[in-house]
C-alpha cells in the first residue's frame, strides 16, 4: 500500500502536466525579469508612482467621498459628488486651500482633491483600453505583415507609413469637435488610429527576426497551420516588445484626452483636463491671475504630467528587460 | 538626387490626395455634418432648402463631391468661411500659414542643435552628476503636460518677472497709431530671417571651399553670419518701422521657447542614447588608440554616427511638435494654423476647419520632404 502511494507521488513528480511546466516556467522568467527591472530607477519610481495614483483614486477616493466630504455636499444620501457638489460654507469661489478643502475649490466651488482623485480611475482606463486596441492590432498586423510579406505587408506599411503622417491631435480636434465623443469612443478613436500606425512597422520587424528561426521552420514541417504558427510562435517571442511599446501608448493616450478635454472639446462630466478647461473659461488662467489663483491649473497638470511621466518611465525600464543592449552590464 | 527629390515628390503628392481623401471622407460622414449646419434651420421652407443644397454642390453623388473638392485644392480654391464671411479660406490660410512656419522653424531649429550639442556632451560625460540632473531635466520637459509647460512659462516670464507680453501677436496700443498692416511687417521679418539663412549657408558653403583648416572655416562662418545678422539689425534699426518688426519679435519669444522645449527634450534623449550605443562600437576605441584628441573622437567619429537616429526620430516626432504647437499658438493668442484649426472647430466652421487641417497636413508632408533630402546630404549609404 505505501508502495503505491509512493509510486504515484513518484510519477506525478516525474510526468507533470504541461500546464504545470509551463506556469513555473513562466514565474522564474517572471522572477528573473522583474530582477532586471527593479534595478532600473527610473521604471520603479515610474511604477510607484502608478501605484500611488492607483491607491488615491480606487482606494481612497471613495472612503474619502462617503466620510469626510459628504456633509458638504448638497445630495448627501450617499456620497460626496465632485460633478455636482457644492460647499455652501464657503462664500468666495474659487477659494485658495484650506484644512476643509486640501487643494482648494474651483469656480463653481467644488473641492479640487475630490475631482482630481475621482478622474484617477477614468484616466487608468482610458489609457488602458486605447493601448490594448493598439497593441492588440499592432501584434497582429505586424506578424501577419511579417508572415506572409508580400502585398498584405507593402499595404499595412504604407498604410503605416500614412498614418505616421497624419497630425494625429488637429485630427482628432477636428472629429472631436464634429460629433459627440465620450471617454469610450476616444479611446476606441485613439485605439484604432493608432492601432495601425508607427507600431506595426516595430513590431513587424522583431516579427521578421523570429520569423527567420530554426522552431519556425520545423513547426512547419511537423504540419502546424499558419495560423497556428502566428498565434502560438511568433506572438509569444514578440509579447514582450508589444508590452514595452503599450506603456507608451498608455501615456499618448492619456495625454491625447487631456489636451482635448482641456480645448473642452469631449463629451465627459469630469477629468484632468477639463478641470484646466473649467479655470481657463472662467478667467481664472488669463494674465495676471496665473500666479493668484495657482491651485486651479497646478494640481491637474501635474497629476497628467506624472502619470504620463510614469508610465513612459516604465516603458524605459522594461526597455532594459527587453533590450539587452542597454543594461550596463 | 533630382531624381530621388521628384520620386520623393510624387510619393508625398500620392499621399497628399490620400490625406485629402480621408478628411472629405470623414467630414461628411459626420452625424451633424456640413448638410446639417446649413440646411436644419426650421425656419427655411422646403424650396430654400433645396436651393441651398443645390448652391453649394451637396445634391450631387459623394464621388463627384470629392472630385470637385480635389481639383479645388490643387487651384486653392478652399469656398468661403462661415465665421470669416466673405473671406476666402485660401486667403485666412495665406495670411496665417507664414506665422506657423516662422514659429516652427525658428523654434525646430533651436531644438535640434541645442538638443544635439547637449545630448553629445552628455553621452560623453556619463556618470556625472550633471549628466543625471539634464537627464532627469529633459525626461520631465519630455513628459510635461504642454499647457503646464505653457502656464508656468507664462506666470514666470509673464507675471512674476514681467519681462515678456503674456500673449497676443502684437501691442494693439503700439499699432493703433499707425496704419501698417501687421502682415506686411511680418512678411518682411520673414524675409529677413530667411536671407540671414541664406547667408549662413552661403559662408558655409564658400568656408569649405576656401581652407581645409577646421579653424578658419569656423571662423569664416561665425562671422560673415555676424556681418549678416549686425547688417538686418542695423536696416531694421534705421527703418521707420523697426519699431513694429521688434514689436512682433518680441511677442515672439515666449511661444518659441515653448515650443523649442517640446521638440528639445525629445532630440537631447535620443541623441544621448544614440551616443551611449555609438560610444562602445570598435571604431572609437581604435581613435582613441590612435591618440586622437577627446573633442575631435567626439565630434567627428562620434556624433556623426549617433546623429542619423535622432533625424529619424525627428521625422516621427513632428506630429507631436505639430500638435504642441497647436496647444501653444492657443494658449498664446498667436494666430497661426493650429489656433485657426480649434478656432474654426469650435465655430463649426467646416470650409475653414479642413482648409486648416489640409494645410497642417501639406506642412507635415513638406517637412518630411526637407527632412528626408537632409537625410539623403548625411548618410552616405543612400545613393540615388
Amino acid at each position: 500500500m505505501a508502495n503505491t502511494t509512493e509510486g504515484m507521488t513518484a510519477s506525478s513528480e516525474i510526468f507533470e502536466s504541461p500546464f504545470k511546466i509551463k506556469v513555473k516556467l513562466m514565474w522564474r522568467a517572471f522572477k528573473e525579469n522583474w530582477r532586471i527591472f527593479s534595478e532600473s530607477k527610473i521604471g520603479m519610481l515610474g511604477l510607484w508612482i502608478v501605484i500611488i495614483f492607483a491607491v488615491a483614486g480606487f482606494v481612497v477616493y471613495p472612503i474619502l467621498a462617503s466620510t469626510i466630504w459628504k456633509s458638504t455636499s448638497l445630495n448627501a444620501m450617499v456620497s460626496y459628488n465632485p460633478v455636482t457638489g457644492y460647499d455652501f460654507t464657503i462664500a468666495n469661489n474659487p477659494a485658495p486651500p484650506s484644512l476643509a478643502h486640501l487643494l482648494g475649490t474651483d469656480p463653481l466651488g467644488r473641492d479640487i482633491l475630490a475631482q482630481l482623485l475621482y478622474s484617477t480611475p477614468r484616466e487608468f482606463a482610458l489609457g488602458i483600453i486605447a493601448a490594448l486596441i493598439t497593441v492588440f492590432l499592432g501584434t497582429l498586423i505586424g506578424t501577419v505583415s511579417a508572415f506572409y510579406g508580400g502585398v498584405v505587408d507593402t499595404f499595412f506599411m504604407r498604410l503605416a507609413d500614412l498614418v505616421l503622417l497624419f497630425p494625429f491631435i488637429p485630427f482628432l480636434i477636428v472629429i472631436s469637435g464634429m460629433m459627440q465623443v465620450n471617454l469610450l469612443t476616444l479611446a476606441l478613436i485613439i485605439g484604432l488610429l493608432s492601432g495601425f500606425g508607427g507600431i506595426t512597422i516595430i513590431l513587424r520587424s522583431q516579427a521578421m527576426i523570429v520569423k527567420v528561426k530554426p522552431f519556425i521552420e520545423s513547426a512547419k514541417v511537423s504540419g502546424a497551420s499558419d495560423p497556428y504558427i502566428i498565434v502560438n510562435h511568433i506572438i509569444p517571442n514578440i509579447m514582450p516588445l508589444s508590452f514595452l511599446y503599450m506603456m507608451f501608448n498608455v501615456t499618448g493616450a492619456i495625454f491625447s484626452e487631456a489636451v482635448l478635454s482641456f480645448f473642452g472639446l469631449l463629451n465627459i462630466r469630469m477629468s484632468w483636463g477639463l478641470m484646466i478647461y473649467t479655470a481657463d473659461t472662467a478667467g481664472y488662467i488669463v494674465g495676471t491671475n496665473i500666479g493668484t489663483y495657482w491651485w486651479l491649473w497646478l494640481p491637474p497638470g501635474m497629476a497628467i504630467t506624472l502619470i504620463c511621466g510614469a508610465f513612459y518611465f516604465i516603458g524605459r525600464g522594461l526597455d532594459e528587460v527587453v533590450n539587452p543592449r542597454l543594461r550596463r552590464r | 538626387m533630382i531624381k530621388y527629390i521628384g520620386n520623393r515628390l510624387a510619393q508625398i503628392l500620392i499621399l497628399l490626395v490620400i490625406y485629402v481623401a480621408v478628411v472629405f471622407f470623414l467630414l461628411h460622414s459626420m452625424p451633424g455634418g456640413i448638410e446639417a449646419v446649413l440646411a436644419t434651420n426650421p425656419n427655411l421652407t422646403p424650396a430654400a432648402r433645396e436651393s441651398i443644397l443645390k448652391a453649394f454642390g451637396l445634391t450631387q453623388p459623394l464621388p463627384v463631391q470629392f472630385v470637385l473638392y480635389l481639383k479645388n485644392i490643387f487651384t486653392f480654391n478652399l469656398g468661403i468661411s462661415y465665421s470669416f464671411y466673405p473671406t476666402p479660406v485660401w486667403t485666412i490660410i495665406a495670411r496665417r500659414l507664414p506665422r506657423t512656419i516662422l514659429l516652427f522653424t525658428t523654434a525646430t531649429l533651436i531644438a535640434f542643435f541645442v538638443g544635439f550639442a547637449s545630448g553629445k556632451s552628455l553621452a560623453w560625460k556619463r556618470g556625472k552628476t550633471s549628466e543625471y540632473v539634464s537627464t532627469v531635466v529633459g525626461v520631465i520637459a519630455y513628459t510635461v503636460f504642454t499647457p503646464l509647460l505653457i502656464f508656468t512659462l507664462i506666470w514666470f516670464f509673464g507675471s512674476y518677472l514681467g519681462i515678456f507680453p503674456l500673449n497676443q501677436f502684437l501691442n494693439p496700443d503700439l499699432w493703433i497709431r499707425t496704419n501698417l498692416n501687421a502682415q506686411t511687417i511680418f512678411l518682411y521679418l520673414l524675409l529677413t530671417i530667411s536671407l540671414i539663412g541664406l547667408a549662413m549657408l552661403a559662408s558655409f558653403a564658400i568656408a569649405q571651399k576656401v581652407s581645409h583648416r577646421v579653424k578658419t572655416r569656423k571662423i569664416i562662418f561665425y562671422i560673415s553670419t555676424a556681418i549678416a545678422i549686425a547688417l538686418a539689425v542695423f536696416w531694421w534699426a534705421v527703418s521707420p518701422v523697426g519699431i513694429y518688426g521688434f514689436d512682433i519679435l518680441w511677442h515672439m519669444i515666449l511661444p518659441v521657447m515653448a515650443v523649442t522645449i517640446i521638440s528639445y527634450a525629445g532630440t537631447m534623449l535620443v541623441m544621448r542614447d544614440s551616443m551611449l550605443e555609438t560610444i562602445k562600437e570598435d571604431f572609437i576605441t581604435t581613435a582613441r588608440a590612435k591618440g586622437l584628441p577627446d573633442k575631435v573622437v567626439r565630434d567627428k567619429h562620434a556624433a556623426r554616427t549617433a546623429m542619423l537616429p535622432v533625424i529619424t526620430n525627428f521625422v516621427l516626432s513632428m506630429g507631436f511638435v505639430v500638435s504642441g504647437g497647436v496647444i501653444t499658438e492657443t494658449l498664446f493668442s498667436w494666430p497661426g494654423m493650429g489656433m485657426t484649426l480649434l478656432d474654426s472647430v469650435l465655430a463649426k466652421d467646416y470650409p475653414l476647419a479642413s482648409g486648416a487641417l489640409i494645410f497642417t497636413g501639406i506642412f507635415v508632408l513638406f517637412a518630411h520632404l526637407v527632412i528626408d533630402i537632409v537625410y539623403a546630404f548625411l548618410d552616405p549609404r543612400i545613393r540615388y
